[in-house]
């Protein structure tokens, strides 16, 4: 149902990390993002990591859904 | 025990005042309370939660929350990431009916009896009103929750008409104490928001009315907020503690240290002692898992579940297994505290 299972989405993966930060949206081979890298524990994502466009992301109690226009949605649980 | 107890030791006042008597302790006594040291922080709490247990008792209220329309508020609130008018990364999104019950549904799975939808919004349009007609009426003939709502500022025809959707509490903070609103909220005033809330106390509508603290505020401020909160008696009071987010004016802001924190929830208690105290934005930043804990061995009541409107919370396994070894039963639904 969502592009989290297709070559490429919004959100970073093991395979294909991006090019940018998706908490701060700058490139991930500049500055530090270790702040970022913690941030992500209480934040969705908010920068696509392909294309650097914010995405409109949407909070719900237990899951959350990042979409960007060109890359496609992923939806994460959160809960368990 | 410290050296500090004497006769006129604040905590021996509010042992005396609050816990056998039920009388709110007054502003300048929430300041004393805000101003003892690190060395009675553990009184203070088992204090505020012995208070918390002889008017509110060991039941723990259960809420979920979801944002209905995120993000491209006109307001200018400076703790908030869902502002139009600061450089937030935050887009606006609206959220879909049939996702909206979805959430109610999750959040009712966890035993939960509060679902409370929240627009960022100034108040509400025809088109959100319209949105909130169908969303409630959904939600109502598929989950077994009581639904609230949070809108911002109403008309007298808007707080009738929600109370005609069977909604049973709205929420409205303060956000701070008077002295210190202008500081935080420049396109409204302090006036407009209490003119929502006693609209909404009127309209028999479960006020729930809160704030924020660590945004800057000094503790006469906090006090005075705790006072002005005790004054409107709200039925629920959210205590957010701030969460610096990027982009806004407060998000260079420090986290508040975590004995504050728990300070300010016990002074909020003994201020409050008959109304629902409720963890709400932040605690995971300020308090952590062992704060946590603290706050509900402190005077906390009722705490939200899962995650907030634009941030993500802790896993609600480990909030209901926390409830669950300190022995505080979830509040069933339509149990009145
Ligand atoms: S009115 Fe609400 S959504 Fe809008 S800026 Fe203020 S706190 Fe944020
Ligand atoms: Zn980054
Ligand atoms: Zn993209």
């Amino acid at each position: 149902m969502f592009a989290d299972a297709g070559a490429h989405g919004p959100v970073a993966r093991g395979e294909d990390p991006g090019a940018w930060c998706g908490q701060c949206g700058v490139a991930l081979v500049d500055g530090d993002h270790a702040r970022c890298t913690r941030r992500a524990e209480l934040e969705p994502p908010r920068f696509c990591v392909h294309c650097r466009r914010r995405m409109k992301v949407q909070v719900t109690p237990g899951a959350w859904t990042a979409t960007c226009i060109e890359h496609g949605t992923v939806e994460r649980s959160t809960w368990g | 025990m410290t050296a500090q107890v004497t006769g006129t030791d604040i905590l021996d006042v509010a042992r005396e005042q609050v816990l056998e008597r039920g009388v709110p302790l007054t502003q300048e006594q929430v300041l004393a309370v805000l101003r003892t040291g690190d060395d009675r922080l553990q009184d203070l709490l088992a204090l505020a939660h012995e208070v918390r247990m002889r008017y509110q008792g060991p039941a723990v209220e259960v809420e979920g929350i979801v944002s209905l329309k995120t993000g491209g508020c006109p307001e200018d609130c400076h703790f908030c990431s869902q502002s139009g008018q600061f450089t937030s990364p935050v887009r606006s999104v609206w959220l879909n009916i049939p996702e909206l019950v979805r959430a109610a549904k999750q959040t009712a799975a966890t035993g939960a009896s509060e679902f409370c939808i929240v627009a960022a919004v100034r108040g509400p349009d025809e088109k959100l009103m319209e949105q909130m007609r169908e969303g409630v009426a959904a939600i109502r003939a598929a989950v077994d929750i009581q639904v609230a709502a949070s809108l911002g500022m109403l008309t007298q025809e808007q707080v009738d008409e929600l109370v005609d959707m069977g909604v049973h509490r709205y929420n409205h903070n303060l956000e701070a104490g008077r002295s210190y609103f202008p500081n935080v909220v420049t396109t409204h005033s302090f006036d407009e928001r209490l003119d929502t809330c006693r609209m909404v106390k009127e309209s028999g509508m479960e006020l729930c009315c809160g704030g924020l603290v660590g945004m800057g505020e000094t503790l006469e401020q906090r006090a005075e907020l705790a006072a002005q909160l005790g004054e409107l008696e709200p039925h629920e009071v959210p205590l957010n503690f701030l969460n610096p987010r990027p982009g806004t004016p407060f998000g260079d802001l420090e986290p508040m240290p975590a004995n504050d924190a728990l300070r300010t929830i016990a002074a909020f208690r003994l201020a409050l002692p008959r109304t629902i105290l409720r963890y709400a934005g932040g605690r995971e930043l300020t308090l952590g898992d062992l704060g946590t804990r603290d706050g509900l061995l402190g005077g906390i009541n009722a705490v939200i579940v899962g995650n907030y409107l634009t941030t993500l919370g802790r896993d609600p396994r480990e909030d209901l297994a926390l409830l669950d070894e300190l022995e505080m039963p979830i509040k069933a639904l339509n149990e009145t505290f």
